[in-house]
């Protein structure tokens, strides 16, 4: 009966978590350095500064002269203004990812758990929205709707981009569906909802996380990009309509790179530093992207070609 | 004490090749009968048709035709009858690496079957159960708290196999338990199997492809040949006295080391 004990004793002293959370690499840390900065100028920003809208008789100032970041041609504060812009974007963001969150989870997932004709419908629903361009359905929808607020926008781009997320996680969810381990808590007697939540989510969580991550980078160059083009939201800042107005003030033309600088870096900064933070969530659902890094390479002393030689031998 | 009977099951799988739609017959007219403390192989090559008997039996695949019978009748598979069905009748899967879940402690998977299937039991009661189950298969209490990618591919089969008795089954439906497993642990891991069949009085269905290890740790062989079975009988007669063209096959192909030593010899 040696032998029926020998297995116990292998060492098992590695490592005892399991990377629920990425590790922490330089690419996240700036990520969530960068996000963080961002969010907390749009959070408290905006209860420091004046009024963005209050037009003063100076015309177009470069910074100092008491105004951080100058001013606008009708003399408004271009800082204030950022701070007001990057709440607005920053909510757009977060809406969208909630309700991609949401709509994605609960076609792509649900449907898929569930099988048979709802997840027929629930894909076919999906693929219809996957096809429903989101510029056009705004140009269709500032028709008729004269006074569109930063909800109304945040709806309609969530609306016409959930559709991609629901169809990665319903491709994944069928998979997960199938294997072993989900058989088994069946086998158990497991209750189907239990199943789901329990057993089938928690190894979504980190697609999710890139999901979602993904939709607000979308929806808020998508919301910069309406905004530029006149078909944003009326009445509010956000970094797209700075740059819109912006545009219209001639900015580029007067040399006055301190009114249109600002939110372009702002939206510039804001993507690289999500983008980074998805990398870093790729790397967990996908562990092989992480031993391609150069760094890596560049550790083993090893060429992209022998490393995947090595890999192959040892696998 | 669970009676197990299958009669003339089938199951066919309709297969979608473009726009027609074929159908494949994994399992045809399977008949045998599952006892208490019996031992039962089911050998067959791969895709033979033998893990889908075993989902047959575990209520995870519906036989298109034939009857299985619990105790002389009908399966049931929804309501309290079949709650008391998954209590009787457990199931260790093939792939050890895919049967646990990556996200949770070998505890939640002990833990889990305990409460479903005991409701009354108070925490203290579960995790004493939990413990129970882990010295069982030979495993350390602190293996509670540890998440399957931190065990050996052996560990993980025994705490499949814990899980599979965590209800107190009369049955065991064992999936080729131990082909996912390294040469070096596989007797352990069988060994272990037929000291808890004998200790619980176990009717086990042992599926392998392999019919040394059937021939030792088991009552009956029998032989699937896809999704038939060609042959059926006492252990050792199946293999001394092959009757099917395909069990002498297997049989050769069998490793068997006397002659395999005397073949090194020459
Ligand atoms: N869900 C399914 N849909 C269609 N065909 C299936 C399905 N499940 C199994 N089959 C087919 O049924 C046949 C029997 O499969 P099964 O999994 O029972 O084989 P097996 O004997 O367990 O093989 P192995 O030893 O490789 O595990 C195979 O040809 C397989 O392709
Ligand atoms: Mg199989």
């Amino acid at each position: 009966m040696a032998i029926t004990t020998s297995t116990s004793q292998l060492p098992t002293d590695a490592v005892r978590r399991r990377r629920i959370l990425p590790p922490m690499t330089l690419k996240l840390g700036i990520g969530l350095a960068l996000t963080g900065l961002i969010t907390l100028f749009g959070l408290i920003g905006p209860l420091l500064v004046g009024d963005p809208s209050a037009v003063r008789d100076l015309g177009l100032t470069p910074p100092g002269n008491g105004f951080i970041l100058g001013t606008t041609q009708t003399g408004q504060d271009v800082f204030a203004q950022l701070a007001h812009a990057t709440r607005g974007s920053l909510t757009i963001g977060v809406v969208v990812g909630a309700i991609t969150l949401v709509l994605s989870a609960f076609f792509g997932v649900v449907g898929a758990f569930v099988g048979g004709w709802v997840d027929e419908a629930f894909s076919l629903f999906t693929n219809v929205m996957l096809v429903i361009p989101g510029l056009p359905l705004v140009i269709v929808i500032s028709s008729y709707v004269p006074n569109k607020s930063v909800w109304l926008v945040a709806v309609v781009l969530a609306i016409t981009s959930w559709a991609g997320s629901a169809r990665v996680l319903r491709g994944f969810t069928l998979s997960v569906r199938s294997r072993d381990y989900v058989l088994a808590s069946r086998v158990s007697g497991e209750r189907r909802w239990r199943i789901l939540l329990v057993e089938i989510l928690p190894n979504l969580i980190p697609l999710l996380a890139s999901q979602v991550v993904f939709a607000v980078i979308f929806a808020i160059l998508g919301e910069a990009g309406l905004s530029f083009l006149g078909l944003g939201a009326s009445g509010s800042f956000t970094w797209g309509t700075m740059l819109f107005y912006a545009q219209n003030g001639l900015s580029l033309r007067l040399g006055a790179w301190w009114w249109f600088v600002p939110p372009g870096l702002a939206i510039a900064l804001f993507g690289a530093a999500l983008s980074l933070i998805n990398f870093s969530i790729d790397e967990i659902i996908n562990p092989k992207l992480r031993s391609q890094t150069r760094a890596d390479r560049k550790r083993w002393g090893m060429t992209r070609e022998q490393l995947k030689h090595a890999r192959e031998e040892t696998a | 004490m669970t009676v197990l009977e299958l009669r003339d099951v089938v199951k066919e799988y309709k297969l979608r090749d473009g726009w027609q739609s074929r159908k494949l017959r994994a399992v045809d007219e399977v008949s045998f009968r599952l006892e208490p403390g019996r031992t039962i192989a089911l050998v067959g090559q791969s895709g033979s048709g033998k893990s889908t008997i075993a989902k047959l039996l575990m209520q995870l695949e519906r036989p298109t035709s034939g009857q299985i019978l619990v105790n002389d009748e009908p399966m049931v598979y929804r309501g309290a009858r079949a709650a008391s069905y998954r209590k009787a009748v457990q199931m260790v899967f093939q792939d050890p690496f895919a049967s646990l879940n990556p996200y949770h402690t070998v505890g939640h998977h002990l833990a889990r079957p305990v409460r479903l299937h005991h409701p009354g039991l108070s925490r203290g009661q579960v995790d004493e159960r939990v413990l129970e189950l882990l010295h069982r298969v030979r495993l350390d209490p602190d293996f509670v708290q540890r998440k399957p990618h931190e065990l050996s591919g052996g560990q993980r089969q025994r705490v499949a196999i814990a899980r599979a008795l965590a209800p107190s089954p009369g049955i065991l439906v064992a999936d080729e338990p131990v082909s996912m497993l390294d040469v070096s642990i596989r007797l352990g891991v069988l060994n272990l199997l037929a000291t808890l069949q004998r200790e619980e009085n176990l009717g086990v269905l042992y599926i392998t492809h392999d019919l040394a290890t059937a021939r030792h740790f088991s009552d009956e062989i029998m032989v699937l040949y896809r999704g038939e079975v060609v042959e059926h009988g006492p252990a050792d007669d199946v293999i001394l006295n092959p009757q099917h063209e395909y069990t002498r096959l297997l049989a050769e192909a069998a490793p068997d080391p006397e002659r395999r030593l005397a073949e090194l010899k020459r």
